[in-house]
């Protein structure tokens, strides 16, 4: 069992969790983020004043699938959030020790 | 307008002195329209994404100064100046060189307080035109194209309908502008719409309203704005004027009323956008006729255009695919059409002896000229929009990058973002680690646990912002 941080470009989200439901992942946790990597930042105006936003606005797909299924995901959101440009994402994948349904007390891959 | 320019030689006659109840409406009511274009901004600005909000606010904003200023120098002239054979006012304004504080074309009112009236007016349309472009067209070409369509279409139709021209002597009605304000800038929403093309990802990938209570206040102030619209356009502060407030709110509560009961039968729930935007529809309807029609007949104009609207918007607009993304055809345009058209049914002399009877009232002949005139006013915006497009995209090109359209243009356009919450988005300055004004000579790095994993510490943890 892993879990898998995706980290996308906005506007890949809706692709992202169309290739996710694709590869037979159901379920997920989104959060709205902002980060910083490699992509250059923006630069804003206020009344003259210039300030220099070096976070970038990200959304994070957090989805713990059973270790088969790893690869599969990692190409099929590759696939869809990549525009070859700097701030694409990155995926970070790690172990997970267990998983519990709450309603039923199952474990494991089970409760995926 | 039409009501004093065209037929009252009587009061014209008796007078040429300033009324001073006459005036203080009209002014009132300047200033009442004046806020309607800021309320468009709300209206539009609430039902885009949020990284467009600032850029949609910004596109009405501008125009009530762009406009404001355009009608000055040359707009006002080409209008409401002499008649240059029924087509366009001759330039004797020109700098509203001539508008003085007597009374101009209106009897009772300073010529001076006309033109700010209709300046107004003005204004309001060409913005109204910005919700059918709205998160993907650059500004540059909005200004441009703006300027142009007010000058090349809004001023010429003017002129048509209320300034003298061919329109007005045929005799279509149009009390308060559903002709020149909202069939010129609806059917120009659609042609805008074409051209422009969609945003990307439409239908399936865009973002839904960002905040229906900014929506909600702007329909809300779009609301009370147009009783100076409407009744303003009495251009006198008496029967007529309180005639035309009354219909006024009585068609915009019915279209209300009925777009929300028709989503409720057909949607199952009537939805807050639906409701306000079935108050603005029933206003664009009501606006031709509301200085002809007593209320009864305006709650039918206001029930039809709820209906109507609803299913311009929520059924022809996907059949037909095109992307108006905030419905300014669906509402303008087929509203202010279903508008001319029913001022020639349900106008009435006895509510106004200047007016006309309409098809209801034993005169079906009105039809005809109320026909000619939307049919002018459709081949005008289609033709004139196309054409002004095409310079434009010619000159400036219409569209931002499609990299810029999905960073959202209140970044990309203007460099600002619309809601700054959360953590400071700032680089930190020596000193003051939330934020830094790069131009005052602070830049400084400060990293935050960085998603590449790879960044060094930060120096300030999360939540110990000075801020």
């Amino acid at each position: 069992m892993k879990k898998l941080e995706i980290i996308v470009r906005p506007e890949k989200f809706g692709e992202v969790v169309s290739a996710l439901h694709g590869a037979g992942v159901m379920g997920m946790t989104v959060t709205d983020v902002r980060g910083q990597g490699r992509q250059r930042g923006v630069v804003h105006y206020y009344r003259g004043a210039e300030y220099r936003v070096d976070l970038v606005m990200k959304v994070k797909v957090e989805a713990v699938v059973p270790d088969a299924l790893v690869e599969p995901v990692v190409e099929a959101v590759c696939a869809v959030a990549r525009t070859g440009e700097v701030g694409d994402g990155k995926i970070f994948i790690s172990e997970v020790l267990d998983a519990v349904r709450v309603r039923t007390g199952e474990r494991g891959d089970l409760a995926l | 307008m039409v009501v004093l320019l065209a037929a009252s030689p009587a009061l014209a006659q008796e007078t040429g002195k300033v009324d001073a109840g006459d005036t203080a409406w009209l002014l009132v009511s300047s200033a009442l329209v004046m806020l309607m274009t800021p309320a468009l901004g709300f209206f539009y600005g609430g039902m885009v994404g949020q990284k467009n909000v600032l850029a949609t606010i910004m596109q009405s904003f501008f125009l009530l100064c762009l406009v404001s200023v355009q009608w000055v120098l040359w707009g006002y002239t080409l209008a409401f100046g002499p008649d240059a054979g029924g087509v366009i006012g001759r330039l004797d304004y020109l700098g509203f060189q001539g508008v003085g504080q007597e009374p101009g074309p209106a009897p009772s009112v300073p010529h001076l307080a006309f033109a700010i009236f209709q300046g107004m007016f003005a204004v309001i349309t060409p913005a109204l035109i910005t919700g059918a472009f709205a998160e993907r067209m650059k500004f540059s070409a909005f200004v441009l194209f703006s300027l142009l369509w007010a000058t090349l279409v809004y001023d010429p139709l003017a002129h048509w309908v209320w300034g003298g021209g061919f329109l007005q002597k045929l005799g279509a009605l149009d009390f308060a502008g559903g002709t020149v304000v909202h069939i010129s800038s609806g059917v120009s929403a659609l042609v805008a719409a074409l051209v422009v093309g969609k945003r990307a990802g439409y239908p399936g990938r865009v973002s839904p309203p960002h905040s229906l209570p900014l929506t909600v206040l702007g329909a809300a102030l779009l609301w009370f704005g147009w009783f100076g619209f409407n009744a303003g356009s009495a251009i006198t502060s008496g029967g007529l004027s309180a005639s035309a407030f009354v219909v006024t709110n009585a068609a915009a509560a019915m279209a209300a009323l009925a777009w929300a009961f028709t989503e409720w039968l057909l949607r199952r729930k009537p939805t807050v956008l639906g409701a306000s935007t079935g108050a603005v529809a029933g206003l664009v309807a009501i606006t031709p006729a509301s200085g002809y029609v007593a209320p009864l007949p305006a709650l039918v104009i206001g029930a039809v255009a709820g209906v109507v609207c609803y299913l311009a918007v929520s059924v022809l607009k996907p059949c037909l695919g095109y992307d108006d993304s905030l419905d300014v055809f669906g509402v303008h345009g087929v509203g202010g059409t279903w508008g001319a058209l029913a001022t020639g049914l349900f106008a009435s002399r006895a509510v106004n002896p200047a007016g006309a009877d309409g098809l209801f009232y034993g005169n079906p002949a009105q039809l005809l000229p109320q026909l000619f005139g939307v049919a002018a006013a459709w081949v005008l915006a289609l033709v004139g929009t196309y054409v002004i497009l095409k310079i434009v995209a010619a000159l400036t090109g219409l569209r931002v990058t499609a990299e810029e359209e999905a960073l959202g243009l209140d970044i990309g356009q203007h460099g600002e973002a619309g809601y700054n919450f959360g953590p400071p988005i700032f680089a930190g300055g020596a000193g003051s680690p939330g934020s830094s004004v790069l131009s005052a000579g602070k830049e400084a790095t400060l990293r935050f646990s960085s998603v590449e994993g790879e960044a060094p510490r930060p120096e300030t943890t999360p939540g110990g912002w000075p801020q």
